[in-house]
């Protein structure tokens, strides 16, 4: 049975970049326990020998040669930007947040 | 023009008689969006300006003799996670506010080609992920058979906008049973098509590798014309299907002699299914028998597993997915942070609805160190049993016939308050996307004055089989004719 307690509601939503509440937590630590118990249902079956399925309908992997197709002018790409500058995204400064975050 | 709309073919016929237009199916699309589609909360947007003058495009097209297809000049609606160049697509989310998409999705690419007109953007859970179309930013739509209930969801509003006839076509989207549950709650026919068949290409990813868009109307044969519209394979998309569009619409013969139907024994012993709806199946079952089909038992033995494995597969995937929202390169970007840190995180926080962060959350968790092998690939070793048991048991039948549902459509604020409860609803249809199984929900009959759905699940590539099951039971039966009375 999974334990779940709101410390590791807080490290995933730290990993999933959110930030929670702190009712948001609380309720969310209450239903990853919940539905994680509800899972656990799993357990029951032996899947030793099993192979996992990651797509139901196997391809290969497609290939093609790698030419420019131009599906949008940079224009285009940049124009939901919220914040732009000289055709590139603008974002707060990064360098401190890497030592602190 | 007041009368409802009629069956594509029925359409069709009026076009080419001269007897209406596309202006005027159009026009009539429009006010009923605007009218009844607003007690609704069918649409969160529509496009009159564009789709009045493509009707008159496809008017021109019909005077001059170049019909394109059989969809030309007819309305239809789209679900809001379906990109089309030069409209917003929203996925019913704060987070993607203001987002207008640079390109065309090939769904709706491919209908512009054949002259459909689409006439706006239809409610939904957000980003999919939902049974009831609560979870969207815009307010939850409601169901046309009595507007205190769900319509289903997450294409809770292209269902209902087919249900209360705003449209005669809509897209959707099945992850898990997206299109086929709102199906069934609303009276109508709703498609998932075999996995790949159509691209996902401009289809906001929820679930990459369940993911399906596919056609509502009210008949298997009009979704059998607008399911070949969008089939086919597409560059675009990687898991896309190495086949050519599809020509369901040709094989629906309405023959099933000879077709033996199975029927999952586990689905019908599930716990707090409603006795009204089994019955109701097996009646549309004994009908098929009637015409010279053969019924058979057969066993999943997994079935029981599919809700977890779905919801552990669905949110792993969800979480990856969704981690390109980040207010950084579009949509709706948090104020005042102070790094770039806080900037995704008050982005995330601020944009995403509580469901999503439940999914990402849990997703996350189980893709996390420590967790994988647990969670995430035993989910995926559970997936390759349900696949098993649906060949072993297609191996003795064409078809299976069960119930989309456990129960007709539930009050709206039912199920909200416990996640478990509102995914468990989803106990039918998950399967089929775990094991890219073709499966139409259809109505075949009420139960307390509500629809109940009927689902025809096939193996992998039998789209046209699935889709002629459900066309020869509308050819004997009337169930998929009746029409909410509350609405008028």
């Amino acid at each position: 049975m999974s334990r779940i307690v709101p410390e590791d509601a807080k490290r995933v939503a730290a990993l999933a970049r959110l930030r929670l509440d702190d009712e948001e937590l609380s309720e969310m630590t209450a239903h990853l326990e919940r539905i994680l118990g509800y899972v656990d249902l799993l357990s029951e079956v032996d899947t030793a020998d099993v192979e996992p399925t990651a797509h139901a309908i196997p391809l290969a992997t497609p290939t093609r040669e790698d030419e420019p197709s131009g599906e949008f002018a940079p224009e285009q790409a940049m124009a939901n930007a919220p914040a732009a500058e000289d055709m590139a995204f603008a974002v707060p400064k990064v360098l401190d947040d890497e030592v602190t975050g | 023009m007041s009368e409802p709309f009629g069956s594509v073919s029925e359409l069709r016929s009026a076009l080419d008689s001269g007897e209406t237009s596309s202006r005027e199916l159009i026009q009539r699309a429009l006010e009923r969006a605007a009218g009844v589609g607003e007690r609704l909360s069918a649409f969160v947007g529509l496009q009159n300006e564009q789709a009045l003058s493509a009707a008159d495009a496809a008017d021109a097209r019909r005077a001059a003799g170049e019909v394109r297809s059989p969809l030309d000049g007819l309305p239809l609606a789209i679900k809001d996670n379906i990109v089309q160049q030069g409209e917003p697509a929203g996925c019913a989310s704060r987070i993607l506010e203001g987002y207008v998409s640079p390109f065309d999705s090939t769904a709706v690419a491919k209908l512009r080609g054949a002259g459909a007109v689409v006439i706006g953007r239809a409610n939904m859970d957000e980003f999919a992920m939902g049974s009831s179309t609560e979870n969207s930013a815009h307010g939850p739509s409601r169901n046309p058979w009595d507007p205190e209930r769900s319509p289903g969801g997450s294409s809770g509003g292209s269902t209902a906008a087919v249900a209360a006839d705003i449209v005669p076509l809509a897209l959707g989207s099945d992850t898990g049973g997206s299109i086929r549950q709102p199906a069934a709650f609303c009276g109508v026919v709703g498609m998932k098509p075999t996995y790949g068949r159509v691209s996902r290409w401009g289809l906001v990813a929820f679930a990459s590798s369940l993911d399906q868009i596919g056609p509502l109307g009210h008949s298997a044969a009009d979704c059998a014309v607008l399911l070949d519209a969008i089939s086919g394979h597409d560059p675009a998309d990687s898991t896309s299907l190495p086949e050519p569009a599809l020509t369901t619409a040709s094989a629906l013969t309405g023959d099933v002699s000879g077709l033996v139907i199975g029927l999952p024994r586990e689905y019908f012993e599930t716990e707090g299914a409603d006795p009204a709806v089994l019955e109701l199946v097996r009646a549309a079952a004994a009908r098929l028998e009637a015409e010279g089909a053969k019924l058979v038992e057969v066993d999943l033995p997994h079935s029981r597993y599919a809700v977890a494995a779905y919801y552990l597969i669905a949110t792993a995937e969800a979480s990856s997915n969704l981690a390109r929202f980040d207010g950084v390169r579009y949509g709706r970007r948090a104020e005042g942070a102070a790094s770039l840190t806080d900037l995704y995180e008050r982005s995330r926080s601020e944009g995403f609805g509580s469901e999503v962060k439940r999914r990402i959350l849990l997703g996350t968790y189980v893709l996390s160190a420590g967790y994988y092998d647990a969670y995430y690939r035993k989910a995926q070793k559970i997936r390759t049993l349900l696949r098993r048991d649906f060949e072993a048991a297609f191996a003795g039948c064409d078809v299976l016939l069960t119930p989309t549902t456990p129960e007709t459509a539930f009050r709206l604020g039912e199920k909200t308050e416990d996640p478990l409860t509102m995914y468990l609803s989803d106990i039918y249809t998950v399967s089929a996307n775990l094991a890219g199984l073709p499966g139409v929900s259809l109505p075949c009959g009420l139960a307390e004055g509500l629809p109940v759905g009927l689902q025809v699940l096939g193996p992998p590539m039998e789209d046209a089989t699935v889709l002629r099951v459900a066309d020869a039971y509308q050819r004997l039966t009337d169930h998929h004719l009746a029409r909410p009375e509350k609405l008028a």
